[in-house]
């Protein structure tokens, strides 16, 4: 278990180096100016220490020895000014460019990947690696760079320059430090375990609110406020007990190791003192050593804390990464045909699909529809006439078979010229943020007013989007806001009208239009259709009765197929189907 | 805004001692280079060393006293920032409780949830660190320019003018930086939508081979991000080195300036390093608190958003009526019009018709022409904007919230169930509801076969947002709750339009037979559902087309007439 995570990880820092080695002149000037930065930081206290001593007392000051050092200091002081805003330039550079590198790969794996990981997997938790995970990500980094770096560095020169001075106080200053960083570590190990269930007394509260005041007017209709209330205070009662003791304790980190820190200075200031009194540290030499006890101790609290920014970090560069390396859809054929001028005629032969493995679901399924022919899919909701509009675009892949247009194998296909030749209005309206217009050109961006406003008119929208503030220009969100499901799906049917493919998949396209609307536009339905293969799904018993074919599906496997009138003969499903629509 | 503070008024005690005790923590601190310019004057210079272990044993004394300090100040700033965002979510939570339907729409369960959660976090942090660093950090800094005073007046002039430069620099960076960190915030934003769009839409897109395109628009959004993180790095990248370079030329100033005090006997040479250990310590502070003022603006901010939602008071003034006799009208409306709040139109206009005891109503009409809208005015979740509506012949204004509630029955359009078992959900409008009442409520609804197949029965869990089961699943529980609360009214509001028709016309059947009958109001788009009710009505944008039986409106309303056949053929 640990080795794996060990494995897992190592692979992790291999991809991200790969990431940075882009950029690998930026993170050798970064480190060279760190280490100029710090080397100078450092020299800054000796001189400092050196003019001291210049300054021994009353008519006894070396103001020339003094001015000469002071101009030193001012040289280095530049210096490391310069050196620092270089680091960090670089830094930033790096980082935000990497972060950008990986946020490119990881929408171009998006467009890549196969529909079954998309719809197998939570979207928000997508957003979610590619948003949160990178920041956390580059912040992990960005610190690591400028805080694990130097701070090593400071630590290394601060030894030698301590070692240089006097070996005794140098010693104690390495024995006594690494003391705050076993303080930190206690208390970090201690206050885990509260951390934790700080985080999923938390989480459950988070969940009570979500479903309470996401759900406020069942609430409020089953007259429940008392109960929530009560169910509310006696979790946000154990999130108060247990916030308490977690925040405090982990508060401690820093009066602890700030108290381990003051022993150290004096017990620098101790022994350096007496060894002073015996003629062997000057005072310079003795405020050097104060001020790097300081500095000293310093980047040790820091890097504690960047390793478990630097862990964090990396489980987050984990589940990025396990999404760009998701296997992505199966790649087209470099001698991939383009398809163009359809006649219509659309194959199934010896089609075997599934979702699971386990759960086989179309087995051995063979369907020919000639060019213009309407096909209708019917069966109760949930019964996976979706499915077949999944294999027919191939947004899934069949497992055996073959699925043939104009008698060539879609797998030989341009995915692109096979979906472009589909015009597709689903039941689950989905608009893009941008104006009405855009998303009417969506298939026909070169479409002139005249198209549109023939194409709007003819799914019934055009009324509705002149009364728009902006008419076509209105822009709308991502969610559809302000317009009602109604229109979104009559902007769907829009959108087809518009760039008329000489195929048609309507998936429910008319279920949240009420039905007079609906009455309406089916004439303009009806006129699309001719002449084209269409696949329908519906209700509608005229849409049903009128097709060439129609697949009767239940629990996501097709049982029966035919024509209305043999499939009323046959007394199967779709007869029972069909009488209980009648009943009262 | 005051709102929020008042929480914090029951920890008055620790929100003063625990700043209180931080300052005599930073005290200790400031004495620390006295101590050490003591060590080297007396120490060093007069060679005494029991001297100088004396001193060095004060300086671990200030340390102990400093630590004990501390932590008394981390418990009381921890205790009174989690005590006051606890209180907050707590009063908060009943606030919003008490808001009607009208408030909820406008602000949205969204907002109110991250009110809730993320920003009452960001208060509580925000809280513990003003406690514990606000009073500090400042503290440190004039005291040590105090500090410098008390050990020479001339030096000390060096920090009045350092003190203000680096303030102006710190802040001035903030100052500059903050609005391109809110454009950060603005281009992020972006780049989650478009990433949402993709695979929200990732149909679509790819049927309309839209993928090339959507990867240009991504990688531009997210250009401009960079650019703009760069640009502000490059900022807030000169904070450092521009402060170390002012702090550093203090530095020389003051040890030329001590040079020449020393040199006429005015300063000593311990005086001196304890002034450049003054000007070290100044740095460190200015920096935290720069960061402090950060976190403290989010806090700001996020306490302002939180008392804004204290500020929505309901709009719905509560009745006193507790009960009334029943009357054979159990439902009327009088010319009751509605117009939501922010809306241009009415969306329910001039509405009368009456409800006589244990009939059925039913209500058709097309999307948006008002049907909701109007079930939503029986049990008062928002209000007639004019006309009356009452129940049992009483203005349900005068009702009390509990008393209306317990007359009426709803199913939402949406089926919204709660976490827990199948049990506790239907049990939410009847806390005491008897086994037997459960069951047969389940029966009623059509949900017993499914609820029985489970292996727990009632106990069987449901997933948040009832994720563990079906659509019509769910709306068959939702009835099922309703009817477990056994009002006298129920209301349907097209909630079975995921049963396939055999289902629901079994349920309409055994709601038919209930007894004691309720007066049941059922909502749908399916001529089908409410052919058979006692009354139709007939809604066209917003406004009565017809009210009366099937019959009736085939014969003589029109638009009754075109919803009818545009799901029955005519010789059907």
């Amino acid at each position: 278990m640990k080795d794996s995570k060990k494995v897992i990880q190592k692979a992790t820092i291999q991809m991200l180096w790969a990431y940075l080695n882009k950029y690998h002149i930026f993170i050798v000037i970064s480190l060279l100016a760190a280490v100029i930065t710090v080397a100078s930081t450092l020299y800054v206290p000796v001189l400092v220490g050196n003019a001291i001593d210049y300054i021994i007392g009353a008519g006894n000051v070396h103001f020339t020895k003094i001015m000469s050092i002071l101009i030193q200091v001012a040289v280095m002081i530049g210096i490391t000014g310069l050196f620092q805003w270089i680091m960090n330039i670089c830094n930033n550079k790096i980082t935000y460019h990497i972060t950008r590198d990986i946020r490119s790969e990881a929408i171009e794996k998006i467009e890549r990947l196969p529909l079954k990981y998309i719809d197998g997997h939570s979207h928000g938790d997508i957003v979610s690696r590619v948003i949160a995970d990178v920041d956390q990500l580059a912040d992990g980094l960005l610190m690591g760079f400028t805080q694990f770096f130097t701070g090593v560095i400071t630590i290394l020169g601060t030894l030698g320059f301590m070692f240089s001075i006097n070996v005794y106080i140098a010693l104690l200053v390495v024995l006594l430090t690494p003391i705050s960083l076993l303080v930190a570590r206690f208390i970090a190990t201690h206050t885990y375990s509260m951390f934790k269930q700080h985080s999923e007394i938390r989480g459950e509260q988070t969940a009570l609110i979500n479903e309470m005041i996401g759900g406020q007017k069942v609430v409020k209709a089953f007259g429940y406020e008392q109960e929530a209330l009560k169910r509310f205070d006696s979790i946000n009662k154990r999130l108060q007990e247990s916030s308490l003791k977690a925040i405090f304790y982990s508060s401690l980190t820093n009066p602890g190791t700030r108290f381990v820190n003051s022993l150290v200075y004096a017990g620098v200031a101790i022994l350096g003192a007496i060894v002073a009194v015996f003629g062997n540290l000057s005072v310079g030499q003795l405020s050097c050593f104060l001020s790097y006890a300081n500095q000293y101790t310093k980047p040790f609290n820091e890097i504690s804390g960047v390793f478990t920014e630097l862990q964090n970090a990396l489980a987050c560069a984990s589940r990025i990464f396990e999404l760009i390396e998701e296997e992505p859809q199966q790649p087209e054929a470099e001698n991939a045909i383009i398809l163009s001028d359809t006649e219509g005629n659309v194959e199934l032969q010896n089609v075997y699909f599934s979702y699971r493995p386990e759960q086989p679901l179309i087995e051995d399924f063979n369907l020919e529809v000639q060019g213009g022919q309407r096909v209708a899919i019917v069966g109760p909701t949930g019964c996976g006439k979706t499915t077949i509009i999944n294999l027919l675009m191939r947004f899934y892949e069949i497992n055996s078979g073959a699925i043939k247009v104009d008698g060539k194998n879609i797998t030989d296909l341009t995915r692109g010229s096979l979906r472009k030749s589909y015009g597709m209005v689903l039941q689950d309206t989905w608009l893009k943020s941008g104006t009405i217009r855009e998303n009417i050109t969506l298939g026909k961006p070169d479409a002139t007013e005249e198209e549109i406003i023939k194409a709007a008119k003819a799914a019934h929208s055009y009324d509705f989007i002149k009364r728009l503030s902006h008419g076509f220009d209105t822009y709308i969100t991502e969610e559809g806001g302000g317009l009602s499901q109604g229109q979104k799906q009559l902007l769907c049917i829009t959108r087809v009208m518009l760039c008329l493919p000489p195929m048609l998949i309507l998936d429910e396209a008319t279920s949240s239009i009420d039905t007079r609307t609906e009455l309406k536009i089916q004439s303009a339905f009806a006129k699309m259709m001719e002449g084209r293969t269409s696949f329908i799904v519906a209700h509608r018993l005229s849409t049903i009765q009128s097709a060439d074919i129609i697949l009767v599906m239940k629990d996501g496997k097709i049982i029966e197929q035919g024509d209305h009138k043999t499939l009323l003969e046959k007394n199967g499903f779709y007869a029972q189907l069909y009488k209980s629509q009648f009943a009262a | 805004m005051k709102k929020v503070f008042k929480y914090l008024r029951d920890y008055k005690k620790e929100s003063i001692l625990a700043p209180l005790l931080k300052m005599l923590e930073a005290l200790f601190e400031l004495f620390v280079p006295l101590v050490v310019a003591n060590i080297i004057d007396q120490g060093i210079g007069g060679q005494n060393i029991p001297y100088i272990i004396r001193m060095c044993l004060l300086m671990i004394l200030l340390a102990v006293i400093g630590l004990a300090f501390s932590i008394i100040a981390q418990y009381f700033a921890s205790k009174a920032a989690v005590g006051t965002a606890s209180s907050l979510r707590s009063s908060l939570f009943s606030h919003i409780q008490s808001l009607s339907y009208t408030e909820m729409d406008t602000v949205g369960s969204s907002t109110l949830i991250t009110r809730m959660t993320s920003d009452i976090n960001q208060i509580q942090n925000g809280i513990n660190l003003f406690l514990r660093l606000f009073m500090r950090s400042p503290f440190i800094v004039f005291g040590a320019m105090i500090m410098a005073f008390t050990i020479d007046k001339k030096a000390a002039l060096i920090f009045m003018v350092t003190i203000p430069l680096l303030s102006l620099v710190v802040f001035g960076i903030m100052l500059i930086t903050k609005p391109i960190y809110q454009k950060i915030q603005g281009g992020l934003d972006k780049i989650l939508r478009l990433t949402r769009e993709n695979l929200t839409g990732v149909r679509v897109i790819r049927a309309f081979h839209k993928e090339a395109e959507e990867l240009r628009n991504f990688k531009e959004a997210n250009e401009n991000l960079t650019n703009l993180q760069k640009f502000a790095g490059r900022f807030s990248g000169l904070m450092n080195p521009i402060t170390y370079i002012i702090i550093n030329s203090a530095i020389i100033v003051l040890i030329w300036q001590g040079a020449a005090r020393v040199n006429s006997g005015d300063l000593t040479q311990g005086q001196v390093v304890a002034l450049y250990n003054y000007m070290s310590q100044i740095l460190v502070e200015l920096i935290k608190l720069a960061n402090l003022i950060v976190s403290l603006t989010k806090a700001l901010a996020c306490a302002k958003r939180v008392g804004d939602i204290f500020e929505i008071k309901s709009s719905m003034e509560e009745g006193n009526t507790a009960a009334q006799d029943k009357q054979e009208y159990v439902v009327e409306f009088c010319k009751v019009s509605l117009k939501y709040a922010n809306a241009g139109e009415e969306s329910l206009t001039d509405i009368s018709f009456r409800a006589r005891r244990g009939e059925t109503i039913g209500i058709i009409g097309g999307t948006g022409s008002g049907k909701t809208s109007l079930i939503n005015l029986i049990p008062r979740f928002y209000d007639a904007t004019s006309g009356e509506v009452r129940i049992d012949g009483r203005n349900v204004k005068d009702y009390s919230f509990a008393a209306l509630n317990h007359k009426i029955s709803v199913v939402p359009q949406m089926a919204q169930l709660f976490q827990g078992s199948i049990r506790d959900n239907l049990r939410i409008g009847n806390r005491d509801a008897s086994e037997e009442t459960l069951l047969q409520a389940l029966e009623v609804s059509q949900a017993m076969e499914f609820v029985a197949s489970r292996e727990e029965g009632l106990n069987a869990p449901i997933e948040q947002g009832g994720k563990n089961l079906s659509g019509g699943q769910k709306q068959r529980l939702t009835i099922a709750r309703a009817l477990v609360k056994g009002a006298d009214i129920l209301i349907l509001d097209d909630s079975a339009s995921a049963l396939d028709y055999a289902t629901d016309a079994k349920l309409r059947k055994a709601i038919r037979e209930l007894k004691p009958a309720p007066t049941v109001f059922i909502v749908s788009q399916r001529a089908s559902t409410i052919m058979y009710a006692d009354q139709i009505i007939v809604l066209e944008n917003g406004k009565v087309a017809g009210i009366g039986k099937h019959e009736e409106l085939l014969a003589a309303c029109d638009i009754y007439q075109e919803i009818y056949y545009s799901q029955f053929e005519k010789e059907a």
